[in-house]
C-alpha cells in the first residue's frame, strides 16, 4: 500500500508539466508583464473612440489611393534613383570609417587598451542612435539634400558593420597569423596577409547585408530633408495626394523586394 | 638559395582572390566604378552649402557642449512615453504575432493560407517605421496612438517571421506523437508545436522590445508620439544642448535596453 502510495506520488495519473512552485513563479511572471502592459496602455491616454470609425477612415483611405496615379511615375522615378544613390554611396563611405575602427575594436588586432576603448566607443555611440537622427545632425550641418543622407546612412552603419566585422577578426583562426609573423613580417604585412584574407568574405557580406536594409531606411531621410524618395513621399501625403503616395509606396515596395532579393542572392555567392 | 629566387617567388605569390574569374573580377570593377561616377554626378548637390558644413558643425558641436539637463522633466516624459509604447507595441504584438505565425508555417497550414500570411508578412516588413507612422499620423491625427500601432506593426511582421521559420524547422516526431493519441488540432499545437517554439518566441519577442524601445525614439519626429517629436524640435529651434541632452539619455536607454535583452535571452537558453 506505501509502495503504492510513492508510486503514485511519482507517477501521478495526471501529469503536469510544472510542480506548483514553478506554476505559482510563472504566474507571478504572468501577472507582472500584464501589469506593465495595462499600465503603459493607460499612462498612454489613448483616445479609444478613434477606433470607433477606424475601418470607415482606412476604407476611405483605401479609395483614395487606388488605383495608384501611373503618370506621376515621371515625378517619383528620379528621387528614387537618389535614394537607392543615398544607400549604395552611404555604404560606401561606411566601409573605409567602419574597417579600420573594426580593428581598434577587435581585442586581437587593437595596438592598446586605449584604442579598443575609443573603437568600441565609436562602434556602441554610432549603433544606438537612429539613421533618422543622424540625417537631422547632418542636414544642420551640410543643410537639405542627399549629402546629409549618405552621411547620415554611413555614420548608422559604421556601428553595425563595425560590429560584425570585428566578432569576424575576434574569430579567426590564429595559425596564419602565427605563420606570417615567424617570417619577420611587419604588423602591417601580419593584418593584410594574416588577418585580412580570413574576413574578407564576412566584410562583403556584412556590407551586402548592411546595403539592403540601407535602400529600406533612406526611403525615409527625405522626411527631416536629407534627400531621396522621402521628400516627394511627405509632401504627397501632406497634400492628401493618395494615389501618388499608393504609386511612390509600390516603387518602394518593388525597389526593397529586388534588393533584399540581390542582397542574399550575392551572400548566398560570397559566403 | 639566393636572394634573386627569393625576391622572384616573392613577386609571384598573391593573394587569392576572392572572385576566380578574372573577366568577371574586372568587369565589376569597371561598372563600379562606372556607376560611382554616374551616382555622384546624378545626385543634386548645393557643393556651396556642403563646403559651409565644417564651420557649422563646429559652431554646432561647441552650442552642444555642456549638454543641458536643465528641462529634465520635460525628457523624462518623454522617455517614458517612448518606454510605454514600446511596452505596449511589444505585448500587443506578441498576441497578434502567433495567428500569423502559425498561418505562415507551410507545414501546418493549407498553401493559399500559407501564402497569404506570408504576403502580409512581406507587405507589413516592407515599409520602413517611419512611412508606417505617418500613414498612422494621417488616419489617428498625432500622439502615440499611431506610434504604438506603427510598432505594432514592426513587431508582428518580425516576430511571426521567426517564429514561422522555427515552426517549419521544429521535428515532426513530437507532433505526430500528439496526433497518435487522437488530439485535435488546437491540442497538437498547444502540445506539440507550442513547446518546441516557446523559447524561440520569447527570445524573438525580448529581442523586438529592443527594437522597439530603440524604434519608439524616433517614430516621434513625424508626430507619432515620445522623445522624437522633442528631439526633432530642439534641432529646429537650434537648441543644441538640450539635443545632445536627449541624445545622450536615447544612447543611454538603447544600452540599458541591449543589455537588459542580451541577459535575458541568455537566461532563456
Amino acid at each position: 500500500m506505501s509502495a503504492r502510495g510513492t508510486v503514485q506520488t511519482r507517477y501521478p495519473e495526471v501529469w503536469k508539466k510544472y510542480t506548483p512552485g514553478q506554476s505559482a513563479v510563472r504566474a507571478l511572471w504572468y501577472i507582472g508583464i500584464m501589469f506593465v502592459a495595462v499600465w503603459s496602455v493607460r499612462h498612454l491616454d489613448i483616445p479609444w473612440f478613434y477606433f470607433l470609425d477606424a475601418h470607415v477612415q482606412i476604407m476611405d483611405l483605401g479609395t483614395r489611393m487606388f488605383p495608384p496615379l501611373w503618370s506621376f511615375i515621371e515625378v517619383a522615378l528620379p528621387p528614387l534613383m537618389e535614394t537607392i544613390h543615398i544607400a549604395t554611396l552611404g555604404t560606401i563611405v561606411t566601409f573605409f570609417i567602419a574597417f579600420p575602427t573594426a580593428f581598434l575594436a577587435a581585442r586581437n588586432t587593437t595596438p592598446n587598451t586605449t584604442a579598443w576603448l575609443i573603437g568600441k566607443f565609436i562602434l556602441v555611440s554610432t549603433r544606438s542612435i537612429n539613421t533618422v537622427v543622424w540625417a537631422l545632425l547632418f542636414v544642420a550641418i551640410f543643410g537639405p539634400g542627399p549629402v546629409a543622407g549618405i552621411w547620415a546612412i554611413a555614420f548608422r552603419s559604421i556601428g553595425f558593420v563595425g560590429k560584425l566585422i570585428a566578432e569576424a577578426i575576434e574569430e579567426i583562426d590564429e595559425g596564419p597569423v602565427e605563420a606570417i609573423e615567424a617570417t619577420g613580417a611587419s604588423r602591417l604585412q601580419v593584418l593584410l596577409m594574416g588577418v585580412l584574407p580570413q574576413v574578407l568574405p564576412v566584410v562583403y557580406g556584412t556590407m551586402v547585408y548592411r546595403w539592403d536594409i540601407n535602400i529600406r531606411e533612406s526611403t525615409v531621410l527625405g522626411f527631416v530633408g536629407a534627400g531621396g524618395i522621402g521628400i516627394q513621399l511627405y509632401s504627397s501625403i501632406n497634400q492628401f495626394a493618395w494615389s501618388q503616395v499608393s504609386l511612390m509606396l509600390s516603387l518602394i515596395l518593388v525597389v526593397v523586394i529586388i534588393s533584399e532579393f540581390v542582397s542574399a542572392a550575392v551572400r548566398g555567392k560570397i559566403t | 638559395m639566393s636572394a634573386e629566387t627569393t625576391a622572384a617567388t616573392t613577386a609571384q605569390w598573391s593573394r587569392p582572390p576572392l572572385i576566380k574569374s578574372t573577366l568577371l573580377r574586372h568587369t565589376i570593377t569597371v561598372l563600379g566604378l562606372l556607376y560611382l561616377v554616374w551616382s555622384i554626378g546624378s545626385l543634386e548637390v548645393n557643393w556651396e552649402r556642403v563646403l559651409d558644413g565644417l564651420p557649422r558643425a563646429s559652431n554646432i558641436f561647441t552650442r552642444m557642449f555642456p549638454p543641458d539637463f536643465s528641462r529634465w522633466a520635460l525628457l523624462t516624459r518623454g522617455i517614458i512615453e517612448s518606454l510605454e509604447m514600446a511596452f505596449a507595441a511589444t505585448i500587443v504584438g506578441m498576441v497578434l504575432a502567433i495567428p500569423l505565425g502559425l498561418c505562415a508555417a507551410g507545414n501546418l497550414v493549407p498553401k493559399p493560407v500559407y501564402l497569404v500570411a506570408r504576403s502580409i508578412i512581406v507587405l507589413l516588413r516592407t515599409f520602413h517605421e517611419v512611412i508606417v507612422a505617418i500613414m498612422f499620423v494621417k488616419i489617428f491625427g498625432f500622439g502615440p496612438l499611431a506610434g504604438v500601432l506603427t510598432l505594432i506593426v514592426a513587431s508582428v511582421s518580425f516576430i511571426s517571421k521567426l517564429i514561422a521559420e522555427d515552426i517549419e524547422n521544429m521535428s515532426s516526431g513530437q507532433v505526430e506523437a500528439i496526433k497518435a493519441t487522437g488530439a485535435s488540432f488546437p491540442k497538437m499545437l498547444l502540445y506539440g508545436v507550442a513547446p518546441q517554439i516557446l523559447p524561440r518566441y520569447l527570445g524573438v519577442s525580448i529581442y523586438r522590445l529592443d527594437a522597439n524601445i530603440r524604434h519608439s525614439t524616433v517614430v516621434g519626429i513625424v508626430g507619432a508620439g515620445g522623445i522624437g517629436a522633442t528631439l526633432s524640435a530642439t534641432f529646429s529651434r537650434y537648441d543644441y544642448d538640450f539635443s545632445l541632452a536627449i541624445l545622450l539619455a536615447i544612447i543611454a536607454l538603447v544600452f540599458i535596453g541591449e543589455f537588459f535583452s542580451t541577459w535575458a535571452r541568455e537566461k532563456l537558453r
